[in-house]
């Protein structure tokens, strides 16, 4: 990005008043709008339902404004998006939510300087990409674990099914967490993932929670854009679902063990005061259970009671940040060591979003 | 290969083209009837879109799964129409409007179907066929839904009514040779218009299978182009209704491949497996070509071939 000397100091200085000022004294008067793109429809039990409520709730804010854009394709249609909601809504903040929208983010960053692209997932790199381009991501993978000890209870024929879209780092790290979650409870338990290609196959989804519920597997959880499918198909199938992005419970009340859901409240009300309040944008936000940037669905009567204990004793460690999912010796699906005895990779570690292996007990591969 | 890992490949295979080769049936039957008489519709793509959502909405807001389905058989026989007609009036090619047809079904069905996205609408019962085997798995592979006995019978009924009724002499004359069906005294137009119309219905309600049988919900990602690919079916299955039936559960079988091989274990080249129909697809339309030549069995009259 071409920031020039006094647009600089300029940030400088309003940066510096925001951390002078009262936190919201003048916040409230100044106007806001605020974009927010989505890859698929705001209701679709998932993903960008997640987003789409936390956005509704900004419109409470005083001041604020939100334009919003679904079915957007991870295409230049991104940027041409974006484009009209700077020029013809005058947006200041724009949340890119879907993974896929990051180049087109990076690209259209420059020409806008002051405009901030707020993108969920984690690719941006300090340095490397525009300084009002930023990531926010939150660690769902606690919340996976946490769904794989509820898995790893209920499940007779040990084996657990994982639908997944594709092998990106976000990705593999709820599939190993998920797995982890299930063989602390009985290291005997295997996952195994089907990849579907995209994040929306609803036929392919059907057929991949079909073939998991063929083959024995007797709890499935997924991550793709609308879990509806699967945990419908689960339901006829009389397979056990965790849910996830959102709470599923309804769509398979009998078997809907438990969920992972995001809870993008929190970060998009701190990213809507600070562009409203002039305040620094934070290019790097992270946070999982104990940060309020993710949650579990309410236990049902499927939740067997001993993974409720189990579960809650692990959370109530997460909840208290003595919890770490990744540590050594852990070795991946094809017997190699890729986190060394003694090493524990903490959930902010930046290595871990660059996960590209399945661990002990997950039967796939990662291999296009 | 062990026989664990044999049956449950059979099962995702055989399962798989029954569930997911459904929709093709109905599609490429609506097709063949279409273009047997001697038009192309491209536009099956937006029916089938169309009728999945107005199926799921109707059921929704009915409470009856039939009673969407009859609404997307409607809206497909509507759509048909629509396109039977314009593509009578002169020097309107129907490839064009047909294009057309896609886009704006499968526009207007994101549009008017976002409120459907979240509800659950009644789904079309399921036949159990396989209640006398202990095996739940072979059960679930052969818990039928209702419509795909129904497209198995209409296959046949087709395939009887082209080859040994007057109507279907007709239709097929009119497909073959426009001048001698007119000579003959035939409605030209008016046959053409009425196989479109009962074309799109076909379409239809191969939609409604998708948002109430399988995967049964209403998205916008619901259909992965199985109305186009329908065209290519109907050409590889000569214009036969029996040949389409094959045709159909082939496709389905070759869509049940990706996931059924990745819960086998075999994952590396996943991305291949799961476009194994559209490759399918291709190989087809390659294997079919002869330049020199038209192949047996086609309309003679189709702007395809023509």
């Amino acid at each position: 990005m071409t920031l020039n000397r006094r647009q600089f100091l300029a940030s400088g200085v309003s940066a510096a008043a925001a951390g002078l000022l009262p936190f919201g004294a003048f916040a409230a008067e100044r106007k806001l709008t605020i974009g927010a793109l989505y890859v698929g429809p705001h209701d679709d039990y998932g993903y960008n339902q997640s987003h789409a409520q936390a956005v509704a709730k900004l419109k409470a804010l005083p001041g604020i404004k939100v334009v919003e854009q679904e079915n957007v394709p991870e295409t230049v249609a991104v940027q041409k998006a974006m484009e009209a909601m700077i020029e013809e809504d005058g947006a200041e903040l724009i949340f890119v939510t879907s993974f896929g929208y990051f180049s087109h983010a990076v690209k259209l960053a420059p020409k806008y300087p002051k405009v901030r692209f707020a993108h969920c997932g984690g690719l941006w790199q300090a340095g490397k990409d525009p300084a009002n381009v930023g990531s926010y991501f939150g660690y769902i993978d606690e919340c996976q674990y946490l769904n794989g000890i509820a898995a790893g209870h209920a499940t007779k024929s040990k084996k657990l099914g994982f639908v997944a879209a594709k092998p990106i780092p976000q990705v593999l790290r709820n599939i190993n967490a998920f797995t982890m979650g299930a063989r602390s409870v009985n290291p005997e338990i295997s996952t195994q993932v089907i990849f579907t290609g995209d994040w929306s196959m609803p036929v392919r989804e059907a057929e991949a929670t079909n073939s998991l519920a063929d083959k024995g597997v007797d709890v499935v959880t997924c991550h793709v854009d609308s879990p509806k499918v699967l945990v419908e198909t689960a339901a006829k199938r009389g397979v056990d679902v965790c849910g996830y992005h959102a709470d599923q419970s309804v769509l398979a009340p009998k078997l809907y063990l438990t969920g992972a859901e995001w809870n993008w409240e929190t970060v998009y009300k701190a990213y809507a005061l600070a562009a409203q309040s002039g305040a620094p944008f934070a290019n790097m936000t992270r946070g999982g259970l104990k940060d309020g940037f993710v949650r579990m669905s309410a236990y049902t009567a499927a939740t067997p009671a001993k993974a409720r204990t189990a579960i809650d004793g692990v959370k109530a460690k997460m909840l208290a940040g003595k919890f770490d999912i990744f540590k050594g010796p852990l070795k991946d699906n094809t017997g190699k060591e890729v986190i060394p005895a003694g090493t524990t990779l903490v959930q902010t570690d930046l290595k871990l979003e660059s996960m590209d292996y399945l661990v002990e007990g997950v039967i796939g591969s990662t291999g296009a | 290969m062990s026989e664990a890992v044999v049956s449950t490949l059979a099962i995702g295979m055989i399962g798989g083209a029954i569930r997911v080769g459904t929709p093709y049936l109905f599609v490429s039957l609506g097709e063949c009837i279409t273009e047997k008489g001697g038009r192309v519709n491209l536009g099956l793509e937006g029916i089938l879109v169309m009728g999945a959502m107005s199926g799921y909405a109707l059921s929704y807001l009915s409470g009856s799964p039939w009673i969407g389905l009859l609404c997307a058989a409607a809206m497909g026989l509507c759509m048909g129409l629509l396109h039977g007609l314009i593509c009578s009036l002169p020097r309107v090619n129907d490839i064009a409007f047909g294009i057309g047809l896609m886009l704006l079904g499968t526009g207007l069905a994101f549009f008017l179907g976002k409120g459907f996205i979240q509800p659950q609408a009644p789904q079309l019962p399921a036949l159990s066929l396989g209640s006398f085997i202990a095996d739940p798995r072979w059960r679930s592979a052969l818990s039928i839904n209702a419509l795909f006995p129904i497209g198995v019978l209409l296959s046949l009924l087709l395939h009887w009514g082209l080859r040994s009724t007057r109507p279907g002499l007709a239709l097929r004359l009119v497909g073959d040779h426009e001048g001698t069906a007119r000579a003959l005294g035939y409605p030209v137009a008016t046959v053409r218009i009425i196989a479109t119309a009962v074309g799109g219905a076909f379409a239809g309600v191969g939609g409604a299978y998708l948002s109430l049988c399988y995967p049964g919900s209403w998205s916008e990602g619901l259909s992965s182009g199985q109305g186009i690919m329908a065209v290519a079916l109907v050409i590889f299955a000569r214009w036969r209704p029996l040949g389409c039936l094959a045709a159909a559960m082939l496709f389905g079988a070759a869509g049940a491949l990706g996931p059924a091989l990745q819960s086998i274990g075999i994952s590396s080249g996943y991305h291949l497996f799961n476009a194994a129909p559209y490759a399918l697809t291709l190989a087809i339309m390659i294997a079919s070509c002869r330049p020199r030549q038209t192949l047996g069995g086609t309309p003679g009259e189709l702007s395809l071939t023509r």
